[in-house]
């Protein structure tokens, strides 16, 4: 049994060292010195407080959308939809901002309320996925997808036509909104630390909630074999649906955090291609809700880090993105080879 | 082919699967292969057919020569050919199609060819198939036909079959040995595999008697039954006596029912059935008897009459508010649709008692994991996944989630695929519930068993359903011929 797990353990070493080597081939292809690479990229995350507070403005939504997405994985559903549920989340929360800008309402409530209606917003449209699921056959990765691009399209919409700023609409998004609005930032810094609770107070009820409840279990049970969920007396239809509304709303959650304490506005990549970020983080973790916040944050780091590669070495940004596709490629990878392993031993 | 098997040896982990497996079969013979679940049969047919390596040290021996297999692709290149319980086919694709599958790669197969082939070889071995048909549109019995010319027409000089007669009528039974004998006569090498002794003796030549993975012995013509039982259990093992446990009290009323899938019309069934009581279906597959029972349980909808349990009116209910009111379905495909894949022993028992609360209750739960592990002699523990099960285990584990009380409880082929002792238990396990009270109703492909266990028996034809037939004044052949359609003037 614990050899087992070393072997498992050394696999994923394994797949770690060779997603950096890959990338390192490519840097070195490029004619870029990887190590280089790597430092900047360790020390644009970590290097300073500053740096650091940037990767956790990455990691709340980020691991917003995990969590969401954990549930419907357990249920057995491709939310796909997961980035438009995080645009729609958005859409919301500056559409009660907006409703609020003359009231007299202490900005606390309003702010709820604005995180609130995002949460309601992302569940709506990711309701709206599993009804096209469940009433009328459409599997959820097409009408996911398909909602994906209304969310977006929906974004550029309002902000070229019934948001715009006053005078001339532009791509930079609406007119930002007054400071009170925004969730309290630490000072000096982006990071709300409201938001971050939220977002680790989300992982830890959705680990408790698969791992203990009897509503997890039913969702694992749907999962895993739908026909013989039913049989047993589960409303099978009912709990995917569940499982949808759950992640939508905190997929919603990701997005409200978004407009309410990173952009303080709507702008057209809201959401910074974090749900489907988050489908990586969901696929590399094997869908186990513990591992959520340290590969979150490890992706999170990546990202921000990689920003300091453009400034620095003239290379592009998005080798972050590379480099977690190789991750979550080896890993899956070497998962398979261990399953070998296993299945071949006497 | 002359096949010998030299000291096979087969461990899984701690379980020796395989001990030292001696087997001399001459070309052209009918080799049976008997022995319970677990004793090890498949092990040693999956190492003939290369889907599992032996041990070292382990020798096949092909017409004096050793081979070494490493796939089914090596086996059949060698000219052995496996028969698979459940036939490996694809569904939605034509038959000729299913056909030219596995044949030597070409990247545009010769079409016309290969009906040819096909249809000069369906007329050797007397099989009626539509190349152009689907093969979803089939029944087990031509399916397992299908395979075999697939089989033969690879070359193959070996036939092994797995549980061949599980899941198809007497007829194709009848059919597919007058086949293997032929195959025989072409001195094709025929090994049989099954756990029913009136197969094997009706068949085989010889017969290898396998118990927890060692050979106990073989047996040739003239066979004794009995020293086949004590030779595959170690003991002597008899039925029991029959007993009827039927009460007064009127638990299922089916007035007037008609029912619809896509292939069949059911038209005014009629059926009283009483607490304790036990009713057997008799048919061939597909012949409505699956569409009636699913319809007894809310899962298929009735397109008239009325359903009536303990005098509550459940037409057009779903199989939950059924299962809400008392009954209970266990459907033949236990990993497909019974169990949960992935989930343990424990999670099953949890989720099968409709458990109050939010959070899980993990030391009750191993309790009642543990409870019933041991009324119903599962080998497994609280935590073992579900999968990881023998059949005979799996299926003890379905009637473990059982509710209690239960009205009526519909099983599909209860005891499929499993040993004797296990049919024993099991048949126990369900009298014990009829004496509580419970009917049962239940479909099977075996006749004797309808027999044995049942007060009524329901035959299904074509959609025709029989008027209730008294078990104890019928027998196999009359319930044989009803299956096939003859007979019906007594009984529609």
């Amino acid at each position: 049994m614990l050899k087992a797990r070393l072997k498992g353990l050394a696999l994923q070493a394994l797949a770690m060292a060779l997603a950096f080597g890959a990338v390192s081939l490519i840097l070195i292809s490029a004619g870029a010195s990887p190590l280089e690479a790597y430092q900047n990229m360790f020390f644009g995350s970590v290097g300073s407080t500053r740096k650091f507070a940037e990767v956790l403005v990455a990691f709340v939504p980020l691991l917003l959308a995990t969590a969401g997405l954990l549930v419907t994985f357990s249920a057995g559903l491709w939310n796909i939809g997961v980035e438009g549920q995080v645009v729609m989340g958005a859409i919301v929360t500056t559409w009660v901002y907006r409703l609020f800008l003359e009231s007299a309402l202490p900005p606390a409530l309003i702010i709820s309320l604005a995180i609130l209606g995002g949460m309601i917003g992302g569940a709506v449209w990711a309701a709206l996925t599993g009804l096209l699921k469940t009433f009328g056959g459409v599997n959820e990765i097409f009408g996911g997808l398909g909602l994906n691009f209304v969310a977006t399209a929906w974004t550029i919409y309002l902000i070229f036509g019934p948001w715009k700023r006053p005078g001339v609409a532009s791509m930079s998004g609406t007119m930002p909104f007054p400071d009170e609005f925004s969730l309290p930032l630490l000072a000096n810094l982006r990071i709300s630390p409201w938001a971050l609770a939220l977002a680790l107070i989300a992982i830890v009820i959705i680990y408790f909630l698969l791992q203990g409840t009897y509503f997890g279990l039913k969702l694992k049970a749907v999962g895993k074999n739908f026909r013989a969920a039913y049989l047993l007396g589960i409303p099978t239809w009912r709990y995917s649906l569940y499982s949808f509304l759950i992640c939508g709303a905190l997929a919603g959650a990701a997005g409200a955090v978004q407009v309410a304490a990173v952009y303080h506005r709507l702008i057209p990549s809201i959401s910074s291609g974090y749900g489907y970020l988050g489908l990586m983080v969901a696929m590399l973790i094997n869908y186990q809700a513990i591992w959520a916040i340290p590969v979150a944050l490890l992706f999170a780091a990546l990202n921000i880090g990689s920003i300091q590669l453009p400034i620095m070495m003239k290379l592009d940004s998005s080798l972050s993105g590379v480099l977690q596709g190789a991750l979550v490629l080896f890993v899956l990878l070497m998962e398979g080879v261990r399953q070998k392993i296993v299945k071949r031993a006497p | 082919m002359h096949v010998e098997l030299k000291n096979i040896h087969k461990h899984f982990g701690k379980v020796h699967a395989n001990k030292d497996i001696c087997l001399n079969i001459p070309s052209g013979s009918i080799q049976g292969v008997l022995g319970e679940n677990g004793a090890g049969k498949s092990t040693l047919m999956k190492i003939l057919s290369g889907f599992i390596q032996a041990d070292t040290g382990s020798q096949i021996i092909l017409d004096g020569k050793p081979v070494v297999m490493h796939s089914p692709a090596d086996a059949i290149r060698y000219g052995i050919g496996m028969l698979h319980q459940d036939p490996l086919d694809f569904p939605p694709m034509r038959i000729l199609d299913n056909f030219l599958l596995g044949l030597p790669g070409k990247f545009f197969p010769n079409q016309k060819k290969a009906m040819q082939d096909f249809n000069a070889l369906a007329k050797e071995y007397g099989f009626a198939l539509d190349p152009e048909s689907y093969v979803d549109a089939l029944t087990v019995g031509e399916r397992q036909q299908l395979e075999i010319m697939r089989l033969l027409f690879l070359g193959a000089k070996i036939l092994i079959l797995d549980e061949p007669t599980t899941g198809i009528s007497a007829a194709q039974k009848e059919k597919l040995f007058a086949t293997l004998k032929k195959l025989a006569e072409q001195s094709i090498t025929i090994i049989f595999v099954s756990h029913k002794l009136e197969d094997v003796e009706s068949l085989c030549g010889q017969v290898a008697v396998l118990r927890a993975g060692e050979l106990v012995g073989e047996l040739k013509p003239p066979y004794v039954t009995a020293k086949f039982i004590e030779m595959m259990f170690g003991k002597a093992i008899t039925l029991g006596e029959k007993q009827s446990l039927a009460q007064t009290e009127l638990t299922l009323l089916l007035d007037n029912i008609a029912l619809e899938d896509a292939r069949l019309k059911i038209k005014g069934v009629n059926l009283e059935v009483r607490a304790g009581e036990v009713i057997g279906l008799a048919g061939m597959e597909g012949s409505g008897q699956d569409l009636f029972m699913r319809a007894c349980a809310g899962l298929a909808r009735t397109v008239g009459g009325r359903i009536q349990l303990k005098g509550q009116d459940l037409s057009g209910k779903s199989y939950h508010v059924f299962k809400r009111k008392g009954v209970n379905f266990l459907p033949a495909a236990r990993l497909e649709e019974a169990l949960v894949p992935g989930l343990n022993l424990m999670e099953h028992f949890i989720l099968a008692e409709r458990p109050a609360g939010i959070f899980i209750d993990q030391t009750a739960g191993e309790k009642l994991a543990e409870e019933r592990i041991r009324a119903f002699n599962i080998r497994g523990a609280p935590l073992s996944k579900i999968e990881s099960l023998s059949g005979g285990n799996q299926q003890r584990a379905e009637l473990a989630l059982l509710q209690t009380p239960l009205s009526l409880i519909l099983l599909e082929h209860p005891t499929r695929g499993l040993d004797i002792e296990s049919v024993i238990y099991i048949w126990s396990k369900l009298k014990e519930r009829c004496a509580q009270g419970s009917a049962v109703i239940f479909i099977s492909s075996d006749l004797d068993e309808i027999l044995q266990y049942s007060d009524r028996i329901l035959v299904f034809f074509a959609g025709q359903v029989s008027q209730p037939i008294d078990a104890s004044k019928t027998n196999v052949e009359q319930l044989g011929q009803l299956i096939g359609g003859k007979g019906w003037a007594n009984y529609a």
